[in-house]
């Protein structure tokens, strides 16, 4: 436990000091050299802009997170939903499972305006482009998952005439966690992608039209503090949805290693 | 340690009459069982043993109820199966046990499946997992423990609701040698203590012959029962039984049919 924790601080610091080097070079590049500040602005005038109204920034992050979480949310229900009825009925699995496969393969970016003519430019076209691109990713892992349950422990079940209901909350659903799991990390991402889409289409608040006002106006450092802001916001996200997976699936494969050597 | 219980003559747990299953196939049909009879008391201990493929496995399958017989019937406790019979445990070859529940709560989860008596399951858990010397890992998860002590809980899942028959599908077979020896005295003294009719399916001679009253020969392809021998050998039995004249006699008679049989040959 204690070797895997300074193992996690050796790595971390390594990569704070990997990104200040890279942060000095640009810094130091733009004094030498002196790139127009609308085509590369220098790090500093990036954090002044930022200093400048941080409560703005603010804002418009938490919009961002509140459209992207409310896409995410709800493509972890309506997927698990969609999930557990494809795996439970063969009409659904022939037609559902059939047409989202095929739909998957549309570049749903192209759905964000027909959404915005649908539901206006409020929040609620951004969380349906943020659902539309997560759902996928939920819906297929989650199918994956709870159908990857041996067969032997659904004949032991059998064998002790479980109902259908202990089948699936006592040896489906979590045999399907670490699978379900692995279609939230890859939601959560792309929920963030759609909210961002949904900005840049429609509205006036959020990352997406800070960038995008921005571009407008020619005020580079202002676009670049809401891409790092992005960068930031999807790195926490991910980390969420990971760090929620060892707390809630110690048990999970990919932890087994370090649990093995913790108990010894 | 209690003397062995007299299994019972005049009642048949597990009754098999003209038995057959036929698989279809692309290719054709498969005969995996073909005119079994099989008739076993309460409190026996009958093993059947057999090469890969004989379908003895398929025979667990359909007294447990989870594979039906195409031709001719089977009775437990008098009742035709037509779904798994209560009063049954059963355990598989590999042994099961989920990676989310510790091992006391994997001991509990076809007791959950039964809807028995939680705390009187609970109270039988930590009792079978002490006779099992498994006190210790009750809350450990089955990744911290050796292929013997998860077989051993899985033993403890089949037992927990005191079923009167234990169906055991080749339940040692992906064990070392020295463990598979420990575990079957273990089972011996749990079956000594307790007079449940148990269906023990192996490959191995001599794991037959030690734990059994009756074993009963298959034959593959198609899968037929060919012999069934009484063993008579004072219990408790030890492992030292195995290098007696009288048990080497039974091994030797089961090698010698197998021999004639084809399934082994000796070149």
């Amino acid at each position: 436990m204690a070797a895997r924790k300074s193992a996690w601080y050796a790595r971390s610091l390594e990569v704070a000091l990997v990104l200040a080097a890279s942060i000095l070079v640009w810094e130091v590049a733009v004094r030498i050299f002196q790139p127009k500040p609308f085509i590369l602005p220098s790090p500093s005038s990036i954090l002044a802009e930022f200093w400048h109204q941080p409560g703005y920034f603010l804002e418009q992050t938490l919009y961002t997170l509140a459209t992207t979480m409310g896409g995410f949310v709800l493509a972890l229900i309506l997927g698990f939903v969609a999930a557990v009825g494809i795996v439970y009925s063969r009409f659904l699995e022939r037609t559902l499972y059939t047409l989202l496969v095929a739909l998957n393969s549309v570049p749903k970016v192209a759905l964000a305006p027909l959404f915005v003519i649908w539901m206006g430019t409020g929040a609620e076209p951004k969380i349906a482009i943020a659902l539309t691109i997560a759902i996928f990713a939920t819906v297929i892992d989650t199918v994956l998952g709870l159908r990857s349950v041996e067969p032997e422990l659904l004949n032991l079940a059998k064998a002790a005439r479980a109902s259908e209901w202990h089948v699936l909350t006592k040896i489906r659903l979590p045999s399907a966690l670490p699978s379900m799991f692995a279609g939230m990390k890859l939601g959560i991402s792309l929920a963030l992608v759609g909210a961002i889409v949904g900005e840049f289409v429609a509205g006036n608040t959020g990352l997406g039209q800070v960038i995008l006002q921005a571009q407008g106006m020619f005020q580079t450092p202002r676009m670049f503090v809401a891409i790092i802001i992005l960068g930031v916001l999807g790195t926490v996200l991910f980390y969420a949805v990971d760090w929620l997976e060892r707390w809630l699936l110690p048990w999970h494969i990919s932890q087994r290693g370090a649990a093995i050597t913790h108990g010894a | 340690m209690p003397a062995a219980p007299a299994p019972r003559a005049d009642i048949a747990d597990i009754e098999v009459r003209a038995a057959g299953k036929t698989f279809e196939s692309e290719r054709g049909d498969v005969q995996a069982l073909v005119d079994i009879d099989l008739s076993i008391r309460r409190g026996e201990f009958v093993s059947i043993v057999g090469p890969s493929g004989c379908g003895k496995s398929t025979l667990l399958k359909c007294i447990a109820g989870l594979e039906r017989l195409s031709s001719g019937s089977l009775e437990v406790r008098g009742k035709a199966v037509s779904e798994s019979p209560d009063d049954m445990g059963i355990v598989f070859q590999r042994d099961l046990l989920v990676d989310w529940r510790t091992i006391l709560d994997n001991v509990l989860l076809v007791s959950e499946f039964r809807r028995y008596d939680r705390a009187k399951a609970r109270k039988r858990a930590v009792e079978l997992l002490e006779l099992f010397g498994l006190a210790d890992y009750a809350t450990r998860y089955p990744w911290e423990l050796s292929g013997g002590m998860r077989q051993r809980a899985s033993i403890c899942r089949a037992l927990v609701d005191d079923p009167a028959m234990l169906l055991m599908d080749e339940p040692f077979g992906a064990l070392d040698a020295m463990t598979r020896d420990q575990l079957n005295i273990e089972l011996q003294r749990m079956w000594l203590a307790t007079g449940k009719t148990v269906l023990f399916i192996t490959h191995g001679i001599a794991e037959a012959v030690f734990l059994s009253d009756r074993v009963a020969v298959m034959s593959r392809n198609p899968g037929r029962i060919i012999e069934i021998i009484d063993v008579d050998l004072p219990r408790p039995r030890a492992l030292s039984v195995r290098e007696t004249p009288a048990f080497t006699r039974y091994t030797a008679h089961l090698r010698d049919v197998f021999l004639s049989l084809g399934i082994l040959k000796d070149e």
